[in-house]
């Protein structure tokens, strides 16, 4: 991939990024009520009409929309993104309080979601029809599962009745697990799916009679051969992947009492803490776009035969092969 | 006129770029069906939809209880008896309050696709059928929309216009709209070039009939089967609001936010938190089942 290329991406990239800004802005104007008062204490404040001009004027609102509206992305381009109406305090800095848990608990959970899923994939694959049918129906049942509710059954199970793992906080490690494991299963079962399916197709290649010719065993095709082909499908699935663990940590945090970014979206939103509300939700929003383009970058590197061609043609390919029909994003032929 | 296409099952089938969320139950190898036993799943994926249909239409018809009854004499009482399901903290019937709860919950899965396919289905029209401009407006607009996880994209909606069932329902219709717009789109696109469409405007056949007796109907097919997947997800998304207390609000029983009330009571009465959710998982591998089956037979693989 050269350079015009990665340009295109990133500047495709930015546009979106851009567009989300301009949502977010949206979404405070079509918010019903002065953000004024709620800047000034909520409905419960009785302010003068003096305290208001004078939080309009420092805020800004008196100002023309498009004024408004520049001035904001002017501040988000440095990293400013306002003020929670409810802590009085920057929302920067409220996320950047918060931000530490839920990497933690999205991180092992992505990670545990990859290795079971290829773990799983890799042996069930062109296996008879007890194992392949086990497998595909306990994936059928954890991608159906709703999170709260497969996270209800494992504390009632892990917490309650055995007594092995606490059941809230972000204490320490232990506490981490019945987290972890309820945002990775359903990812898990969704991602091995798709893996099994493409491995299968893999695995009917004449290169693997090949190596089976040889004289490598079953288990050291799977692994060898499997394994790197895994790698491509699970790129393709990031997307997928991604916006599972940022909507699944707003409820898992909720459910186990843990501290980060997805109960602070909640609590901003019961409380109409839009600054809060809006904060959390452009940043996931970015990290969104920030991964899918690392990912679109990296085609070529995960495998080979893609350098000459676009990473957007490659994902096509790629899903045309598995019949997944993965493709993120339709696009730009440079 | 009429103008029976033969390329129309050949269009339907393409391989038509589809939402993450989606497209992952689909995806899965097909399953291969066995003669008659390979079907038991799928009759009783149909058998429970129609259970579950009755419940929300008629739900006394099948309650042994009212689903508000307080008894506080029979509190958190196990499965087994009276209540095959067991009593809440209020001694009030679980599976009572499971099947009343079956039309909150199916109205909110329901509801919310209604909106996010004819919002899919309206602007990935546009965008397939309309200009260049108006192409780049309507995709970019729904790239930036995608960008966002649906439930927070809910959230945002929710806190704009505040909690409640239509609320909720109305908050993930418009969260979902961009999977669906662009499925539509890419539909519409490879429609667009079809044989029979060129045969139809070489016969002279009117653009605006093309469009509403050619193209919409062919372009909707594979919308329908992901929207009958769709549902379960949606459900999923609007229990999953109510369980954070911003959907369907308590006594009104709903699947999740009875899972909600649950919670506080996991150490007592584990059947109080296993049975809602068991309900959702069963619609939702319902819908999966017979939405995988649709897809199959529609790209002519049997079934």
């Amino acid at each position: 991939m050269d350079v015009a290329k990665i340009g295109v991406r990133l500047a495709a990239g930015v546009g979106v990024a851009w567009g989300a800004a301009t949502l977010t802005f949206l979404a405070v104007q079509i918010t019903p009520g002065d953000p004024a008062y709620a800047i000034v204490g909520g409905p419960e404040a009785n302010p003068s009409p003096e305290v208001i001009a004078q939080v309009r004027a420092e805020y800004g609102f008196d100002q023309p929309l498009l004024v408004q509206y520049v001035r904001y992305l002017g501040r988000l381009a440095v990293g400013d993104l306002g003020t929670s109406y409810r802590l009085q305090s920057p929302v920067t800095q409220v996320l950047g309080e918060q931000i530490g848990g839920t990497v933690q608990l999205a991180g092992v959970a992505a990670l545990l979601a990859a290795v079971l899923a290829v773990v799983v994939a890799v042996f069930t694959a062109r296996r008879g029809p007890v194992v392949r049918g086990g497998a595909t129906s306990i994936e059928l049942f954890l991608a159906s599962s709703p999170s709260f509710w497969l996270g209800i059954l494992l504390l009632s199970v892990f917490s309650y009745a055995l007594h092995w793992l606490p059941s809230v906080g972000n204490a320490d490690g232990r506490a981490l697990v019945l987290p972890a494991l309820t945002l990775a299963l359903p990812i898990a079962a969704v991602l091995s799916q798709v893996l099994r399916s493409s491995l299968e197709e893999v695995l009917e290649q004449p290169f693997i009679t090949t190596a089976r010719a040889r004289g490598l065993s079953d288990a050291a095709v799977r692994v060898r051969h499997g394994l790197r082909h895994s790698l491509i499908p699970l790129a393709t699935m990031t997307g997928f992947v991604v916006g599972g663990l940022l909507g699944g940590t707003v409820i898992v945090e909720s459910l186990f009492t843990r501290q980060g970014l997805g109960r602070t979206l909640l609590a901003a939103v019961n409380a109409k803490d839009m600054p809060v509300v809006l904060g959390v939700v452009l940043l996931s929003a970015v990290v969104y776009v920030v991964v899918n383009l690392v990912v679109d970058l990296l085609y070529p590197v995960l495998d080979p035969r893609l350098k000459t061609v676009t990473a957007t043609e490659a994902r096509e390919t790629v899903t045309a092969n598995e019949g997944t029909e993965t493709t993120e994003t339709e696009e730009v032929s440079a | 006129m009429s103008l029976r296409a033969p390329g129309d099952r050949l269009a339907a089938s393409t391989d038509t770029p589809a939402d993450r969320g989606l497209v992952a139950f689909t995806s899965a190898a097909p399953t291969r069906a066995a003669g008659w036993l390979g079907r038991i799943p799928l009759v009783a994926a149909a058998l429970f939809l129609a259970a579950l249909a009755v419940a929300a239409a008629w739900p006394s018809l099948l309650a042994p209880f009212d689903p508000y009854a307080v008894d506080t004499t029979n509190a958190l009482a196990a499965p087994g008896g009276a209540h095959p399901l067991g009593t809440d903290e209020n001694g009030r019937d679980i599976l009572s309050r499971l099947i009343y709860g079956a039309r909150a919950s199916l109205l909110l899965g329901f509801g919310a696709i209604a909106i996010a396919v004819v919002g899919g289905v309206v602007f990935g029209l546009a965008a397939g059928l309309g200009n260049r401009f108006l192409d780049g407006l309507i995709m970019r607009t729904m790239d930036v929309g995608l960008a966002f996880p649906e439930l927070l994209l809910a959230l945002v909606v929710i806190s704009i216009v505040g909690g409640g069932t239509t609320n909720a329902l109305l908050a993930i219709g418009l969260a979902s709209i961009p999977s669906y717009a662009r499925l539509v789109r890419a539909q519409t696109f490879a429609i667009r070039q079809a044989p029979y469409i060129e045969a139809a405007r070489a016969l002279g056949v009117r653009e605006s009939h093309v469009v509403w007796r050619h193209v919409l109907p062919n372009a909707v097919k594979p919308v329908v089967i992901l929207a009958t997947i769709g549902i379960g997800t949606a459900t999923v998304a609007g229990s999953a609001l109510s369980f954070l207390g911003l959907g369907t609000a308590p006594p009104e029983p709903e699947w999740g936010s009875m899972l909600s009330s649950a919670r506080n009571f996991l150490d007592l009465a584990w059947w109080y938190g296993a049975f809602p959710g068991l309900a959702i998982t069963g619609l939702v591998i319902s819908t999966t089942l017979i939405g995988r089956y649709l897809q199959q037979r529609s790209e002519g693989r049997g079934a």
